[in-house]
């Protein structure tokens, strides 16, 4: 079978993005809008083809599915270590071909209603084109050093979305902030990256990820540190994914990059851009599994279920509506990241994997629509502030009903889609990891409760004092968040244990009724406590605040992360260390420059008188010479 | 080749002829003088051409073909010369060279 037409998946957004960025005057702002959308429609119908061969048709050989790769030598090192370009067809790549086609096809549709009236808005489809084509490339990497590339470029179309509305200062500086904070964790990635090549000479996925193969079999024979190098490397390449998908400590960029327009934050900051650091651990596995019995791995976990707990405890207390979401999304990618982690390799084992990329999906469609939801309430109330907001349910019933269904899908309540696959996380956390099991609850529970906080602030309670009455959105907006809305609610029933396991193999997954019900108990719970403290306008939120005191002050400003970093980066980096190297630069480097320049200078001014611009002083002196020379060669030779 | 006259006598002549020129070229004030000047540098060494090529190469031309390229040549710089001269003329009514000193530093 022959899937090397899936390469144009990625070309078909390239196209559109150069289209509209080189002729970005000359197409009209309603025209740039469908131009995106067909190019993304053609992109997403490919996609499903793609899935539909892969799984029905060719299906399973042997019991595996088969990976397919296509790919061309484009730097050649030796004869094992060359970097190639390339597709690579498995079965967590094209789930999320799919992912990513379903968002941002929904995204560039609800942004023709959203970004109308906007000058830029070619600017911002061109954007949204460039941003497509780097996630098909990621996703359809065949190797390290590929989805390297791919992962700058998608960070390079986030910075340039977070900074749409370049006029804001805010919104430039949540830019520069997400880039910077995100290549400093890439650096460990390209550290991890060469390790990698060093010690295993191939940057290959299908060489690296062979159980059997001599990178997994090997990883005993270098240390360092009383560790594996390879495991190094792999730590390494984690921090990568940590700062793309927003881990602790590099979650700082996040929540500011909600500057940007909000189908942005949907489509990158929610879906897509963010689980980059999911799927390359997902897309290494193997390595994460097999290498030093899976250390690199726990730290996976742990990392993934501290942020999980962090982030979610933020969320509770921010009162801007997209921050909320977005420590949610964080929370929800500590999930998914902890699930990974907790995940075996053979069969019914590979069951915290399966529930990863199983939450990866539901959580793109629900908190897309989460997203974009808030995005058409905020076009209409012009605000991002939960207290301006409060008894929308009478004015806008789609954003309401839309809105309610991703509450109850994020906070596992059956049947919709995030409990089925909450559930999965959760057994297989507590099959291999108690304590990580309690976490995984407990945010549960916080989830349900930071989600139905806003819930009922935006749509129950008084009205608030509006500019003009707010009004539903239009079609275009609708109808995506209807869609999604859709997916939120049946997409729980794909039985995604029979596509999606570590091994390829695929297994029969059933629920686990106690903790089903477990679960179930505690997102009650969150709803029904949200429902006492913020269902009326009443005091007692307040008064259980003061109850914390202190921590309550400290979760408000986000633990002071910011600050720490701020502090880490003013007073230590740029006092301690910039700045004596700011002054030997400017002092004795560029003063050498300078000082041969001015010296230059004034020799001439010096010396200029001997240009008189006679032509005679010239040629006397040209004369002069002649005679002097003729006289050394005839005499002194 | 003249009977009496060896080629040592005439080299001096076109030397001092040479240096006639070069002396003139430094010393003279006006501009037509400077390329009377410069005429005198080259018929010195179209003299040259010929007296060597006859004294030394007698069975050859080459020397006289360059002499008389080097006339056609001088004739028409002389014309460029002079155009240049009254170009400059008309722009600031002298042909004293210490007035054309404008490509100073």
């Amino acid at each position: 079978m022959n899937f090397s037409y899936t390469i144009l998946i990625p070309l078909i957004p390239l196209a559109v993005f150069l289209l509209l960025g080189i002729f970005n005057k000359k197409i009209k702002p309603t025209v740039s809008g469908y131009i995106g959308v067909f190019g993304l429609l053609a992109s997403t119908l490919l996609s499903f083809y793609t899935a539909y061969q892969y799984f029905f048709v060719i299906g399973k050989v042997d019991g595996v599915y088969q990976t397919f790769v296509e790919k061309t030598v484009w730097m050649h090192f030796t004869e094992t270590l060359h970097i190639d370009m390339g597709i690579l067809i498995d079965p967590i790549s094209i789930m999320m071909l799919i992912v990513v086609s379903v968002v941002s096809l929904m995204v560039n549709i609800y942004s023709i209603g959203y970004m109308k009236g906007d000058d830029g808005c070619t600017r911002f489809f061109a954007f949204l084109g460039l941003f497509s084509f780097s996630m098909y490339g990621l996703v359809l990497a065949t190797n390290l050093f590929q989805i390297y590339i791919f992962w700058e470029l998608v960070g390079v179309s986030s910075y340039l979305l977070i900074g749409y509305y370049y006029t804001k200062p805010s919104a430039v500086a949540a830019a520069k902030k997400a880039f910077i904070v995100t290549r400093f964790a890439d650096l460990g990635f390209l550290i991890g990256i060469l390790i990698i090549g060093y010690y295993t000479g191939t940057f290959d996925f299908e060489t690296l990820n062979n159980p059997e193969g001599s990178a997994i079999l090997n990883w005993a024979s270098t240390s360092f540190m009383g560790l594996s190098a390879i495991t190094w490397a792999l730590i390494l390449i984690f921090i990568g994914g940590a700062g793309k998908s927003a881990m602790m400590p590099f979650h700082i960029w996040l929540p500011d990059a909600m500057e940007g327009p909000t189908p942005v934050s949907a489509l990158i900051h929610a879906a897509t851009m963010v689980v980059a650091g999911i799927f390359l651990v997902a897309r290494l596995f193997p390595m994460y599994y097999f290498v030093e019995h899976g250390f690199a791995l726990n730290i996976v976990a742990y990392v993934g279920a501290i942020s999980s707990l962090f982030a979610a405890i933020i969320a509770i207390t921010q009162t801007d509506i997209k921050r909320v979401l977005a420590y949610s999304t964080m929370s929800q990618l500590g999930y998914m990241m902890f699930a990974l982690g907790v995940s075996g390799y053979d069969g019914q084992e590979g069951i915290g994997y399966m529930a990863s990329m199983f939450h990866l999906f539901t959580h793109a469609m629900f908190k897309a629509l989460l997203f974009l939801a808030a995005g058409s309430i905020i076009h209409a109330v012009h605000s991002n502030y939960l207290k301006d907001m409060g008894g929308l349910r009478k004015y806008m019933p789609i954003t309401h009903i839309t809105f309610l269904i991703a509450a109850l899908a994020i906070s596992g309540i059956p049947p919709f889609a995030g409990f089925w696959s909450k559930d999965e996380i959760l057994v297989a956390a507590f099959e291999h990891n108690k304590l990580i099991y309690y976490i995984g609850v407990i945010v549960a529970g916080l989830t349900a409760f930071y989600m139905f906080r806003i819930y009922f602030g935006i749509f129950w309670g008084k009205d608030r004092k509006y500019e003009h009455t707010p009004k539903e959105s239009p079609l275009s907006m609708t109808f995506p968040l209807m869609f999604l809305a859709l997916i939120s609610i049946v997409g729980g029933f794909i039985p995604f244990s029979e596509f999606i396991t570590p091994d390829k193999a695929g297994f029969d997954a059933h629920l686990n009724y106690p903790l089903a019900a477990i679960a179930i108990g505690i997102g009650l719970t969150g709803i029904l406590l949200a429902w006492m403290f913020y269902k009326k306008e009443n005091n007692l939120a307040e008064k259980f605040a003061n109850g914390f005191g202190i921590f309550y002050k400290w979760t408000c400003n986000k633990f002071y992360f910011d600050e720490f970093y701020l502090f880490v980066a003013k007073k230590i980096i740029f006092k301690r260390i910039s700045a004596p190297i700011a002054w030997f630069d400017k002092k004795v480097v560029d003063g050498t420059m300078v000082g041969i320049g001015n010296k230059t200078v004034q020799t001439s001014e010096k010396i200029k008188g001997m240009q008189s611009g006679k032509v005679q002083d010239y040629a006397f002196a040209f004369v002069g010479g002649v005679v002097v020379l003729a006289l050394v060669f005839i005499y002194l030779w | 080749m003249i009977e009496g006259i060896s080629i040592y006598e005439i080299l001096t002549l076109t030397s001092i002829l040479f240096f006639i020129g070069i002396y003139g070229f430094i010393t003279r004030k006006n501009l037509i003088s400077i390329l009377i000047s410069v005429e005198l540098i080259l018929n010195a060494s179209v003299v040259n051409f010929v007296v060597i090529n006859k004294y030394l190469y007698p069975d050859i031309l080459q020397g006289v073909f360059v002499s008389i390229f080097i006339i056609a040549i001088a004739a028409a710089e002389t014309a460029l010369a002079v155009s240049i001269i009254i170009n400059l003329y008309r722009q600031i009514s002298s042909v004293e060279v210490k007035d054309t000193e404008i490509m100073k530093y």
